[in-house]
C-alpha cells in the first residue's frame, strides 16, 4: 500500500518506522489476549476474527465481550462499545489537517484511527513524519493485531472454562490497562472511581449490561458538574 | 447465535461511523468545549463501569471472590509500569491459582 503523501523513505524517516513498528509489535501481540477471551466467553473464532478485522478498535471489543460475557444483550454490548469508540472521533478531527485526505481515501483511512496511530502522528513535528508514524502503526497494527486474535480466539477454545485459568478476571485487567494512562488527574480518578461505584451499585437492581451503560453516563454527568465548578483541565 | 451477530454489526457500525464522522465532518461542528469535554470523560467513566461490572457482578448480583484480588495485582503492576500483555497474565494466573487453592 502507498502512504498518501509519501513516496519514498529518507534517512530522517528511518527513526520514526522503528518507533512505529515497535508499538505495533507491543500492541498487537495483545490481540492474543482479547482473541482468547473472546471465545472463552462464548464468542465462537469467526465472531472474535470479525470484530478484530471489521471493529478494530480494542477498547470497544472489549467492552462488546465484558457486557455479552456478563450475560448482557448484545445491542447493549453494542451501544457501550460504539460509546467507548466515540474518541476516535476525535482523533478524527485532529488527524485530519495532517492527512489531509481525499475523500476515497478518507473511507479506508478511518478504519485505522485508534489510540495508538493517533498518539504517533500527533506527536511528530512534521507533517511527513505525522503521516509515515500513522499509516505505520496504523497498518502495523491492524495486520497484527488479527494475526494474534486469530491465534488467541484458537487457543482460548482450547481452554475450556475460562475461570479455571483465571480468564474472567483477566477482562478486568485489561479493562484497567486501557484505563490507567488516562488517570492522569484527580477529576479522571474521581469520574473513573465514580462509574465504578454507579455500576456496582446498579448490578443488583437492573438487567445484565444496564449498569455498565448508565453507571458511564452518570460518571460523565459528573465529571461535567466538578469539571464546571473547578474549570479544572479534565485530562 | 443470531443475538450476537446482531450485537457485532451495530458495533462494526457504530464504531466505522464515528471514525469516518471524525475525518470527514468540519472541525467546527465538533469541537465545541463542551463535546470535547464529553468525550474525555466517556473513556473514565465507562471503563471504571466496565471494570466494576466485569469484577463484582455475577449472575445472582454482587459477589467476592478471586477477581478482586487479580485486579489488586493488575492495579500493583500498572502503578510499577509492567507493560499490558504480562500484567493481564499475571492478573489471570492470580485467580487461577486462588482458584486451585480455595
Amino acid at each position: 500500500m502507498r502512504i498518501p503523501g509519501l513516496d519514498a523513505l529518507e534517512p530522517s524517516d528511518r527513526a520514526v518506522v522503528a518507533d512505529s513498528l515497535g508499538v505495533a509489535i507491543a500492541v498487537g501481540a495483545y490481540g492474543v489476549s482479547f482473541g482468547a477471551i473472546a471465545t472463552a466467553s462464548g464468542l465462537t473464532v469467526l465472531q472474535a476474527c470479525v470484530l478484530s478485522l471489521l471493529v478494530f478498535t480494542g477498547g470497544s471489543q472489549f467492552a462488546f465481550i465484558g457486557v455479552v460475557a456478563a450475560g448482557g444483550n448484545p445491542v447493549t454490548g453494542a451501544v457501550t462499545a460504539t460509546l467507548l469508540g466515540a474518541r476516535n472521533m476525535f482523533y478524527g478531527i485532529t488527524l485530519a489537517p495532517l492527512l489531509r485526505l481525499r475523500p476515497l481515501q478518507r473511507w479506508a483511512t478511518a478504519h485505522i484511527v485508534i489510540d495508538e496511530s493517533t498518539a504517533m502522528a500527533v506527536t511528530r513535528t512534521s507533517t511527513r513524519h505525522a503521516r509515515l508514524g500513522f499509516f505505520i502503526t496504523g497498518i502495523g497494527i491492524f495486520v497484527l493485531w488479527n494475526l494474534f486474535t486469530l491465534i488467541g480466539a484458537l487457543a482460548g477454545e482450547a481452554l475450556g472454562d475460562p475461570r479455571t485459568y483465571g480468564l474472567d478476571a483477566a477482562v478486568g485487567a485489561a479493562f484497567l490497562g486501557l484505563l490507567w494512562p488516562r488517570l492522569t488527574s484527580a477529576l479522571a480518578r474521581v469520574v473513573a472511581l465514580a462509574g465504578a461505584a454507579c455500576a456496582a451499585g446498579l448490578v443488583p437492581v437492573t438487567a445484565a449490561g444496564v449498569p455498565i451503560v448508565l453507571g458511564g453516563a452518570a460518571a460523565v454527568l459528573l465529571g461535567l458538574l466538578l469539571a464546571s465548578r473547578t474549570s479544572g483541565d479534565v485530562t | 447465535m443470531s443475538d450476537i451477530w446482531t450485537g457485532i454489526v451495530l458495533t462494526i457500525i457504530g464504531c466505522y461511523v464515528l471514525k469516518v464522522a471524525g475525518l470527514s465532518v468540519p472541525e467546527r461542528m465538533l469541537a465545541h468545549p463542551l463535546t470535547i469535554r464529553v468525550s474525555e470523560l466517556i473513556p473514565l467513566g465507562l471503563l471504571g463501569a466496565l471494570i466494576a461490572v466485569q469484577v463484582l457482578a455475577d449472575d445472582d448480583g454482587l459477589v467476592l471472590d478471586a477477581r478482586l484480588p487479580a485486579l489488586g495485582v493488575a492495579a500493583l503492576l500498572l502503578w510499577r509500569g509492567v507493560p499490558f500483555l504480562p500484567m493481564v497474565a499475571a492478573s489471570a494466573a492470580t485467580a487461577a491459582l486462588l482458584r486451585l487453592f480455595t
